[in-house]
């Protein structure tokens, strides 16, 4: 039966072609493995391009006093203290060496006037952080990794005869399950090659998932039809863990007309050059949205904030710069208060606040985009905004140093893992992280297959079983369209677990959610199994599926509000669910939820806060032993 | 609700197909791309279309769209006739894999034979200092999105597949000139992308200028200014003395393909 499989042997697999996929692969190959990149698109189209902004990294270009502890403490406050903190600490340290190996290959960053790399303001980010190339980072990023490839495959076809001999790009091609010794460590990855539909089995002892997120879950995304989640699926079939999948990052801004480019992504960028955000009555309404424990870096004043561009050192930010989770929550205020643009959004105005040919220096994507696909012209007219979902915070769990999974030769790294990002990701924190992380987890599996004295064999079985799911849904006859499944499960995604959530609401959508499995179980995809994108549909749902079960379950068990997880219901944050990860494994086909204690923040990184500042987020028990000095502040 | 639309799509596999018209719902403001996904969710499920960020951020779902090669995400409904039927089909110079995605592996074995970028191995990490105007001509054309709308347009391969093994193709034509123009780099690629590329076979037409979905000046910006730099070097007295004494390897810094003859460490990569 398994004679029309092509079977393929390499030492690393690693499933996704983004940001963290390439790094991970480069490092892997470095390291002199023999290394198969899995792409469900082609090369050099991840998700990853379609990050504007930019790459953050305490690089110190802008302003001397940068550096990496500046940089955690941006990225534990922007998680609201969620965040893994030894992630956060490795983020920050490494995130500076990652953008100038980037330069190295090749990558043309923006410069400042002494010829350093450029950096740009983004929310919650307390110094100009972001290295960036106009407002097209994530692009500039994902080919430069590609050259490199290119580049070792140079050096492979001088040595090897063969460009593909150390490092190879499987483009158009799904891995659907990863399959397993007797032992329970990872044998390799089986999937099939999307333009025929023809079968493969990937046999390899290490897996790296770099698959990035879940946005096809949910109606309203900016996220590419790729984000079917995967990895997280993958990993959670495996017998691996996911952490925190209730945080779900609905960015701020994104075009809300026309209807057909709902959820466009409109880059952060804009604020961090001067844009701010307006409701219907011309009024700059974050000021009334600042939070508690931010209120003491912010302005309150719109005179306050407009001189902060041009002297951050003597005045507050602005608080269109707070960070997305609360300016994504106060548009959605405005707008359910009546206030809101003509269609549901409100207005982000660039037009009044840069010179024409200064937008178009800056953000000559968005102006492109506005103007072709909206007939708005963001040099004169403000632009109408609202949220949609852009970015999972939760993903796999990972060992920090490692990326390694709890399932022997698993790994992951970037948007599929988790923990890093706390309850809510910085803007500019993800492409740093996909490239610090990304390196990590090659380094992981390289070490792994170091420490193996065997090969893992993989099961006849396990293929079997592989190979029968994936035909499934072309041989079952007269069963329901995968795309009318997917559209339902979108919208109750989106209109009961989506950016404001009520334990009613959720229960609801876990009882709709167990109706529509029964549903994708039984769906069938008409035509053959060449390019069948029917066929890719209804296969990409058993993935959506299980993670939208995973979103509603943790959701619905954090009686808490915090970063990318607002309850209606509770609408505080509590220092004592902080110290909860919410961890989502599989029993049989059941998504079982368990509450794990967080580790304590190690005593050095504690002491980078101020006690007072802490007192904000951590129970009593956790605060550090108080000293008479800094009681005084 | 909106209107009916006629699709007229090209379906068929690499062996053979046909133009089949389909009755398509389409509302204000939409794209191709919309229309397409509504069909592919309501009449035909397994229409082959390649897409992905439907934000013209990533050139996957370049098609030619009554005749013309676009993006479908980026081609609003509304620049068409109202009550006309719109054709699509794949793109013309690539073999069709089915439907409306054809097999441009062809672009990536291109990418494969330039040189790559060769910065000075002693400059360290952070080291390098450049400025904004030196590293903006670059920045122009890495702008490309590799949609291939350019490699499709140029008749140098679309009207003679013959030349394919002879010419790099406007895209990657530009990406020696982007490597040629990047100021840390120190590859001298200008006799390759004459004797290897097919340099002087573009007879700048402008095809590719016109059909950049990112506006790159293509031709003006890339290909001119590159021809130009090949003229210096292949009319220099003093080079064109060298070539006529006998054999000799390229001067030093001049870049060979990786995996030719020229490339005294490789033992071969096969070609196209």
């Amino acid at each position: 039966m398994t004679d029309d499989i092509e079977r393929l042997s390499y030492d690393v697999v690693v499933v996704g072609a983004g940001g963290s996929g390439l790094r991970a692969a480069i490092e892997a190959r470095l390291a002199g493995k023999r290394t198969a990149v899995i792409s469900k698109s082609l090369f050099g189209k991840a998700h990853t391009v379609m990050a504007e902004g930019g790459c953050a990294a305490a690089m110190g270009n802008m302003n001397p006093r940068d550096n990496w502890q500046v940089h955690f403490r941006d990225t534990m406050r922007g998680g609201k203290f969620l965040n893994n903190w030894r992630m956060a600490e490795l983020h920050a340290k490494e995130a500076p060496d990652r953008v100038w190996e980037l330069e190295a290959w090749g990558a043309l960053f923006d410069r400042t006037k002494d010829g350093k790399i450029s950096q740009r303001n983004f929310g919650g980010h307390e110094y100009p952080r972001l290295a960036h190339v106009g407002d097209r980072t994530g692009l500039e990023m994902i080919r430069t990794l590609q050259q490199k490839v290119v580049a070792l495959q140079q050096e492979d076809a001088a040595e090897h005869g063969d460009p593909e001999a150390m490092i190879k790009v499987f483009a158009e091609t799904t891995i659907t399950r990863l399959v397993k010794d007797g032992a329970g460590r990872i044998a390799g990855a089986f999937g099939y090659f999307r333009d025929s539909g023809r079968l493969v089995l990937f046999e390899a002892p290490a897996v790296i998932l770099a698959t990035g997120g879940i946005g096809k879950t949910f109606k309203v995304t900016s996220n590419s039809w790729e984000y079917t989640g995967d990895g997280h699926a993958l990993a959670l079939l495996a017998g691996a863990k996911l952490m925190n999948m209730e945080f779900v990052q609905f960015h701020p801004t994104h075009m809300v007309w026309p209807l057909s480019v709902r959820g466009l992504l409109v880059t952060e960028s804009v604020r961090g050059d001067g844009g701010v955000l307006r409701n219907s009555e011309g009024k700059r309404f974050m000021f009334g949205y600042v939070p508690d424990v931010f209120r003491d870096q912010h302005a309150e004043t719109e005179e306050e904030a407009d001189r902060w561009y041009d002297d951050p050192d003597h005045n507050r930010r602005p608080p269109e710069l707070l960070p997305r989770d609360e300016v994504a929550r106060a548009i959605n205020a405005e707008a359910k208060a009546g206030r809101g643009s003509p269609h549901g959004g409100v207005f982000l105005d660039i037009a009044s606040r840069l010179p024409a040919d200064e937008i178009l220096r800056r953000l000559p994507s968005m102006y492109h985009q506005f103007k072709e696909l909206a007939d708005v012209d963001i040099t004169k007219e403000p632009m109408e905004v609202g949220p949609a979902q852009h970015y999972v915070m939760g993903g796999v769990e990972v060992e920090p140093d490692t990326g390694a999974a709890s399932v022997p030769g698993l790994f992951a790294a970037g948007e599929v893992s988790g923990g890093m990002h706390g309850s809510n990701r910085l803007g500019g924190n993800s492409l740093s992280d996909l490239l610090v992380f990304g390196r990590r987890a090659g380094m992981g599996a390289v070490q792994y297959l170091a420490g193996l004295t065997d090969r893992p064999a993989v099961s006849a079985a396990e293929i079997t079983a592989a190979q029968g799911e994936v035909v499934a849904p072309l041989e079952r006859q007269g069963g329901e369209n995968p795309y009318a499944v997917h559209t339902e499960l979108q919208q109750t995604m989106s209109d009961l677990v989506g950016i404001i959530r009520r334990e009613d609401e959720i229960k609801t959508a876990l009882a709709e959610l167990e109706k529509l499995r029964a549903r994708a179980a039984n769906v069938s995809a008409e035509g053959g199994k060449g390019y069948n994108p029917g066929w890719h549909l209804a296969l990409d749902l058993r993935n959506i599926m299980v993670i939208a079960e995973c979103v509603a379950q943790a959701a619905l068990t954090r009686q808490e509000s915090r970063g990318g997880h607002t309850r209606d219901d509770f609408p505080a944050m509590s220092s004592q669910w902080r110290k909860v990860n919410l961890i989502c494994s599989l029993d049989g086909d059941q998504v079982g939820l368990t509450q794990q204690p967080m580790a304590p923040i190690r005593e050095d990184l504690l002491a980078l806060f101020d006690r007072a500042e802490l007192a904000k987020y951590l129970t009593d028990e956790e605060l550090p032993a108080a000293v008479a000095a800094e009681e005084k502040h | 609700m909106g209107e009916k639309v006629t699709l007229r799509v090209w379906r068929g596999d690499a062996g053979q197909g046909e133009l089949v018209d389909f009755q398509v719902e389409a509302n204000e403001g939409e794209v191709i791309l919309d229309v397409l996904h509504r069909l592919q969710a309501t009449q035909a499920g397994d229409l082959a279309v390649r897409w992905n960020c439907k934000a013209g951020k990533c050139g996957s779902c370049s098609m030619e769209i009554n005749g013309q090669p676009r993006l479908a995400c980026m081609t609003r409904m509304s620049v068409f006739e109202p009550g006309q039927p719109v054709t699509l089909t794949p793109l013309r110079t690539f073999p069709v894999i089915r439907d409306l995605v054809t097999d441009v592996s062809f672009n990536y074995v291109k990418a494969r034979q330039i040189p790559s970028f060769t910065p000075d191995p002693a400059v360290g990490l952070g080291e390098f200092r450049m400025q904004q105007v030196d590293v903006q001509r670059s920045q122009e054309f890495r702008k490309c999105i590799e949609c291939f709308l350019c490699q499709n347009v140029c008749h140098v391969i679309r009207d003679h597949a013959d030349n394919e093994r002879a010419f790099a193709g406007p895209r990657f034509l530009m990406r020696v000139a982007e490597l040629e123009m990047h100021p840390a780099d120190e590859a001298d690629r200008r006799d390759i992308a004459q004797d290897d590329f097919g340099l002087g076979l573009c007879n700048i037409t402008k095809c590719c200028t016109e059909v950049c979905p990112e506006n790159i000046k293509i031709t003006d910006n890339a290909l001119i200014p590159m021809k130009e730099r090949v003229a210096g070097r292949k009319y220099d007295p003093l080079v064109w003395l060298g070539s006529k004494i006998g054999r000799r390897p390229r001067p030093a810094g001049t870049a060979a393909v990786p995996g030719t003859r020229g490339d005294s460490g490789s033992a071969g990569e096969q070609q196209g």
